[in-house]
């Protein structure tokens, strides 16, 4: 009982992890209208930067630097949402694709960067010995669980509450505007790309501020944690919770996380060994195909009363 | 630094720019960009190597022509793939991609087009597993042809195959019906349809023609390399630079990107390292973006 409820907190916590990264596409998607598929490579430059910034030093790489947790959620931030503006600054002036191409593109980068560039990332080995929120009853496993679940709750709680003042500002509405008519909008006066870059590193921020949030929980991070079926998981879930409401993108962070290891759970216990590699890529067909076919009959999503544009 | 990264370059560019004929194409007469186009490539490579080992069950192995690495089989089952790949490509558009672009809007179909290309590639991976497969076991030495550059009797085949695919599409363009409705459609739509163009037959032939082409270049990948259900994926990226690269619409371009994509990525290999290739797309994909996003050849969007 003890363990299922430690379990339980362990849980909630990744699904609202995944929650804070889908909030963070939802600004740049839901609310803006841009395209990223490189969350993967967003997510993980947050993760690096905190973690480098406050672990311990390391034998082969940059670090030491012992910084505080908050500071290096601070940081993640910064620097997420300025590899974000800059994406959007090469190409926010051009047609949508080009953004989607490009954050493609960052995400490949991210990826080779962290894998080959040792001497900053670790290498295929990533980083280890994060500090983890609470470190001191980490051998108190239920309470240390709980105690993280409340640490990002808060944190997700205070990002949704924020995401939702923003999309009811003057400044939100703009965004929206220009989604809907872009023309009207510039004839107000509105500079379409500047309000554009401005919601695309503010989702960035979010996303990086997710990335740490969850290589502080688990203690460590590797390559192999940011590869594309990220990015592909966070999609299905702002669409299965409908793009455009923040409380639809947790709910569909959580729905789709259940799903997800549910069918692992499923999988691990149906499937004979030898096939459990190759059923795991069923998992990814089976969102596949629930994407493809959320989009063709049920685009505003299941949670989302509002119609998108 | 030695000459070899020419060829090198020449030969991994030419398979960029075959895949990026497909891309550009797509781009220019659907008006969206194919997440999935590298998986086409993969779901041809595959599919061949089916093929292949159906006819050796069939008739047993054949010998290998000449000094090549294949015999005969490899050929008929690569036409036999490019038709199955060009009918994965109708059948995505019709259960997939044409609904989406009836609603109209593009990015959807883009996103459309992402979530197809991860679940063709887990479907992949699921038949046929993730280790990589081969059409060959036999190792080719590579013979040198002066300057210090070596190549093997497959790369100067390729190659050739290359030309003639590459000449027989511009042709195709530039002198055919369908090729010239084709560009009239990518042009203006509105005006090709006014003038009575088929804008049904337009679309079959832009995925035929890409799927097949995708095909191609994923066989010669096989061949030279391997096949892995993420070889696509891993050429998306160089594929889009040289499509943006050569000009959104133009198929010399497209080929013209992807040989300058493959030099620039051969000669970083030997000047920083193999570890570093697919940064070199993305360097050039910036670099466009932000001086000349039109590309090479291409006209300003209207």
């Amino acid at each position: 009982m003890i363990d299922l409820m430690g379990y339980g907190a362990f849980f909630l916590s990744t699904a609202l992890i995944f929650g804070l990264i889908t909030l963070g596409l939802n600004l740049q998607w839901g609310l803006t209208g841009l395209f990223n598929v490189g969350i993967s490579g967003f997510v993980a430059i947050g993760a690096y930067t905190s973690a480098i910034l406050t672990s311990p030093d390391a034998v082969d790489r940059v670090g030491g630097f012992d910084m505080p947790i908050a500071l290096g959620w601070l940081a993640a931030m910064v620097v997420t949402a300025l590899a974000a503006a800059l994406t959007g600054f090469a190409t926010l002036r051009l047609k949508a694709d080009y953004l989607a191409i490009t954050t493609f593109g960052v995400a490949v980068v991210v990826q080779l960067v962290a894998l080959n560039a040792q001497g900053l990332t670790g290498g295929p080995f990533g980083v280890a010995f994060i500090p983890r929120p609470f470190a001191g009853v980490q051998d108190q496993a239920v309470l240390f669980n709980f105690l993280n679940l409340g640490v990002i709750a808060a944190v997700t709680l205070a990002v949704y509450l924020a995401l939702e003042h923003v999309s009811r500002s003057p400044w939100g509405r703009v965004l929206r505007a220009l989604r809907e008519d872009e023309r009207a909008a510039i004839s107000l006066g509105k500079s379409a790309r500047s309000y554009r870059i401005q919601a695309f590193a503010a989702g960035g921020a979010v996303m990086g501020l997710a990335g740490a949030v969850q290589a502080h929980f688990i203690g460590f991070i590797a390559p192999n944690s940011y590869l594309p079926t990220l990015t592909f998981q966070v999609w299905a879930m702002l669409m299965v919770g409908g793009s455009g409401s923040n409380r639809g993108a947790l709910l569909g962070a959580v729905v789709v996380w259940s799903i997800w290891v549910g069918a692992g759970a499923f999988s691990a216990a149906v499937i004979p060994g030898d096939w459990q590699a190759r059923a795991a890529s069923l998992q990814i067909v089976a969102i596949g195909v629930m994407l493809c076919l959320i989009l063709l009959w049920r685009p505003q999503g299941f949670f989302s009363a509002r119609r998108r544009g | 630094m030695t000459l070899q990264f020419i060829a090198d370059g020449l030969i991994s560019g030419s398979l960029i720019g075959l895949g990026a004929i497909g891309i550009t194409l797509t781009y220019s007469i659907l008006r969206f960009s194919n997440f999935a186009h590298g998986d086409l490539m993969a779901w041809g490579a595959y599919g061949t190597l089916a093929v292949v080992g159906g006819i050796g069950e069939v008739v047993g192995g054949a010998a290998p022509i000449g000094a090549l690495s294949f015999g005969w089989p490899l050929i008929l089952a690569a036409l036999a793939g490019m038709v199955m790949t060009a009918c994965l490509a109708l059948l995505l558009d019709w259960l997939l991609f044409a609904r989406l672009r009836e609603k109209g809007q593009s990015i959807i179909v883009v996103m459309a087009s992402f979530g197809a290309s991860m679940a063709l590639r887990s479907l992949l991976e699921f038949i046929f597993s993730s280790s990589p497969a081969y059409y060959s076991r036999g190792i080719q030495m590579a013979m040198p042809i002066g300057f210090g550059i070596r190549i093997t009797p497959d790369q100067i085949v390729l190659l050739g195959v290359t030309v003639v695919l590459v000449t027989a599409m511009h042709l195709f363009m530039s002198r055919s019906q369908t090729g010239r409705e084709m560009r009239a459609y990518s042009q203006n739509p509105a005006l090709a349809r006014v003038v009575g163009i088929d804008v049904s037959g337009v679309v079959r032939a832009t995925w035929i023609i890409g799927a097949a082409l995708a095909c191609a270049a994923g066989v010669m990948v096989g061949i030279l390399v391997q096949i892995r259900p993420l070889m696509g994926l891993d050429l998306l990226l160089p594929m889009f630079a040289a499509a943006i690269l050569g000009g959104i619409g133009s198929v010399p371009g497209a080929v013209l990107g992807g040989l300058i994509i493959g030099l620039s990525e051969a000669a970083a290999v030997q000047l920083i390292g193999a570890e570093w290739r697919s940064a070199v797309a993305f360097g050039i994909l910036m670099a466009v973006l932000l001086v000349r996003p039109v590309g090479l050849f291409g006209r300003a969007e209207r």
